[in-house]
This record gives C-alpha cells, sequence and structure tokens, in this order.
C-alpha cells in the first residue's frame, strides 16, 4: 500500500528519497502506478509554489521542475517551446504534466524531454551541485535525485529550432516517433547541429549520424538527402503497438527530410 | 490506513471529507463526496470520462491525488445545471443527439464548458482540440463537435 509523504521544500523531500520512493509531481505518470498498485510504498511530493516558476533571461530559460505544459503554452518568452508543449497529451495532461517529469517517461512518451535534448539544455538538481546536461540525466533517470529546474538555451534565431511529431491519431495521439533539430548557423554553414529522436530508444537519443551530416553545411537538398539516409543511425527503436522498430528506420529518414525542408524554407 | 480530512470547494459550495492515503480524486468524489458525475473509464488519464476543473483548469480526477486539492474549487458536471435550468451546454448535447450511451458525456461537458468559458466563439478546429483528451465510442464526435458549436454560436434553443 502507498503512503503519502508531504514536504515544503524540495530539499526536504530529497532527504527522505530512497529506493523505496518516488516523487509525485503532475501526477500523469505516478498516479498511474498508484491506482494499478504498483507504485514504491512511498510517494513524495512538495508543496512549495515556486517550483512552478518560469525565469526567462535573453538567452535562456529556466523552468521549475513543476512547470506544466499548460504554464509553458502560457508563457510568451518561452514561445520557441510552444510548438512542443501543445502536443504534449490532451488539454487535461497538459493542465497536469509537468516539465520535469517529461525527463522521466517511459517511451512512448517524453516529446519535451526530446527536445531539451536538441536544444542542449541542463537540470538543476535539489541540493545545488552544477547542472547536468539532459543527455547524461537520460542516460542514467534510475539515480539522480530530484529535479529542482531545467536551464533551455534559447535559439538566437527562432527559425534554427525545429519540432515535428509523428502520431496516427490527431490532435491527440502518441508519438511513432518525434524530431526536434536546432541547427545554428554561421555565415550559413550549419555550427553546433543538434539533432533529437523520440520514441526510437528506451530514452530520447540524439541522432549522430544526422548531426555528423549537417555540421558544417549549408541546409541544401543534398545536405538533407544525406541526412536523412543517416537519421536512423545511432538510434534503438523499439517494437509497440504503433509500429515496429523496421517501420520506425525505415521512416526515420522520411519525417528528418520533411523537417528539414520546412526548416530550410524558414 | 491513515485517512486525511480535506476541505474544498465543489460546484461552488464547501465541503469536507476524508480521502483514504494514495486515493485518487475520482474514488474521493464518487466513494466520499456521493458526486457520481465524474465517471470511472480508464484510470489511466487515457479516456477523460473522469474530467473535472481543478480552480477552472480541466483535469484528470484519476491522476490528481485527492488529498492535493485541500483548498482548491473543483467543478463537474454535476454544477452545469444551475436551479433545475440546465447549461446551454446540456440543452444542445440533447438537441444534437451528442449523447448515446452517455459514458463519457459529463467529461465531454466539462471540457466543452472550459472551452467556452476561456474562448466563447472558437473554430472547429479549436472544439475538436479541446475535446481531443475526452474519447467518445459512440458517437463518432460529429454530433457532439455540432453541439458545441451551436452553443459557440449562440444558435442553441433557449
Amino acid at each position: 500500500m502507498t503512503t503519502v509523504e508531504t514536504y515544503g521544500t524540495l530539499a526536504d523531500a530529497a532527504r527522505a528519497l530512497g529506493s523505496d520512493a518516488v516523487y509525485l509531481g503532475g501526477g500523469t505518470l505516478v498516479m498511474r502506478e498508484v491506482n494499478a498498485g504498483r507504485a514504491p510504498a512511498r510517494v513524495l511530493r512538495v508543496t512549495d509554489p515556486g517550483l512552478a516558476e518560469i525565469r526567462a533571461s535573453g538567452d535562456a530559460a529556466s523552468l521549475g521542475a513543476g512547470v506544466t505544459m499548460a504554464d509553458v503554452l502560457a508563457a510568451r518568452e518561452l514561445d520557441f517551446l510552444h510548438p512542443v508543449a501543445r502536443v504534449i497529451g490532451g488539454p487535461q495532461v497538459r493542465n497536469m504534466a509537468t516539465v520535469a517529469g517529461n525527463l522521466f517517461a517511459a517511451h512512448p512518451y517524453g516529446d519535451f524531454a526530446m527536445a531539451l535534448l536538441a536544444l542542449g539544455a541542463r537540470v538543476h538538481f535539489a541540493g545545488g551541485g552544477s547542472p547536468r546536461p539532459v543527455e547524461e540525466v537520460l542516460r542514467d533517470r534510475e539515480r539522480g535525485g530530484l529535479v529542482a529546474s531545467v536551464e533551455v538555451p534559447r535559439p538566437r534565431d527562432p527559425r534554427a529550432f525545429g519540432f515535428l511529431k509523428v502520431s496516427r491519431v490527431k490532435p491527440k495521439g502518441v508519438s511513432i516517433l518525434s524530431i526536434a533539430a536546432l541547427l545554428p548557423r554561421e555565415g550559413g554553414r550549419i555550427r553546433g547541429a543538434r539533432v533529437a529522436f523520440g520514441a526510437m530508444g528506451p530514452t530520447p537519443l540524439r541522432a549522430a549520424g544526422a548531426e555528423r551530416a549537417l555540421e558544417g553545411q549549408t541546409l541544401d537538398a543534398a545536405t538533407i538527402a544525406r541526412a536523412a539516409d543517416q537519421a536512423a543511425d545511432g538510434l534503438d527503436p523499439p517494437t509497440d503497438a504503433l509500429a515496429t522498430a523496421w517501420y520506425r528506420r525505415e521512416v526515420a529518414g522520411v519525417h528528418l527530410s520533411r523537417l528539414l525542408q520546412r526548416m530550410e524554407r524558414g | 490506513m491513515a485517512r486525511r480530512p480535506v476541505n474544498f470547494t465543489l460546484n461552488g459550495s464547501p465541503r469536507a471529507a476524508f480521502a483514504e492515503e494514495g486515493q485518487n480524486l475520482l474514488e474521493f468524489l464518487r466513494r466520499g463526496v456521493g458526486d457520481l458525475t465524474p465517471k470511472y473509464g480508464c484510470g489511466q488519464g487515457t479516456c477523460g470520462a473522469c474530467t473535472v476543473t481543478v480552480n477552472g483548469r480541466t483535469q484528470l480526477a484519476c491522476l490528481v491525488l485527492a488529498e492535493t486539492v485541500e483548498g482548491a474549487e473543483i467543478g463537474t458536471a454535476a454544477g452545469l445545471a444551475t436551479s433545475g435550468t440546465l447549461d446551454p451546454l446540456q440543452e444542445a448535447f440533447m438537441d444534437h443527439f451528442a449523447a448515446q450511451c452517455g459514458y463519457c458525456t459529463p467529461g465531454m461537458l466539462v471540457s466543452a464548458r472550459a472551452l467556452l468559458d476561456a474562448n466563447p466563439r472558437p473554430t472547429r478546429e479549436e472544439v475538436v482540440e479541446a475535446i481531443s483528451g475526452n474519447l467518445c465510442r459512440c458517437t463518432g464526435y460529429e454530433p457532439i463537435i455540432a453541439a458545441i458549436l451551436s452553443v459557440a454560436e449562440g444558435r442553441a434553443r433557449a
């Protein structure tokens, strides 16, 4: 049976965290487990309203762990994240699901975390210490403590960031796959390409092959074709009720090239 | 097992009841409080039959821990009709045959009311988006969309 512990601060909850405990954020992941009787023995929650704070500066935004998808959509300064937040769950889920929770969402969920990965976001944990890159946090989700906030670099040119979610059911459907690309350009050439895929592995993953194909190039038809060709390189797509691993691998490049063509048109 | 007192507002009236430890808001409302309008569909946040408002925003009652609504304002389909007069949405659902088995209807109505409160003149696309978290396995959605649009355009029978 589940017991619920309520703390005033994240630091207090972090001290109480153990292998028999889970943190309750917006509830969309943890309450499913509670309802099914599969939740860990202890559920920890924190009442500090500061966890829902959004702070935006010129080149970065800090999203508190408890910021919901609806909060993101209501924040004009987070416009670059709106296309991502808009396709997470349905309206009710967006009013509940949190930024930090999405980092721990199992396949096929986690499209927001995937976008954070492409944007090069960093995660601050309770108890301070230096922030950790999202990819490191995703690699080691079982360990790592309680997320306090996520720091997201704002793309200097909004057209440098693109996002695409592919689902069978619209407007609310889970991902066959999702893609985010950050392609900053210097003198027309791509510098620091970051491409991430969702639902193409146990966690959101970076597409190393596509990034190599894009780096240093101009975004033209030939470059897009090479990136699409390498799209599934470094990914580990699963087979589930929505699609087979084979299908996901086959269409990854098609959807990547559609996203890149859209970004090329600007 | 610990029981916790929860003070909250239900459809505008102050209420107090005990929540079981780990109990979700849906079970709490149905068993603890006696409001049977939110329905138990999937218990996983997929179907939207349990949709209620928490402080004015739609949420899935099955995924809300009951004790977290202390001090909150909860709205359910039971609060739509006031002193015997149905909400125009309820009238429109009847006029357009937007309810067949009826199981999704309370959640659908709560989502639709939240949409119209925030956006009184939604487009068809905005209506579809607003009810995208509510599954209906009878109607094929078209009568529901038509009903909501009829109220939005102020064409509902009074």
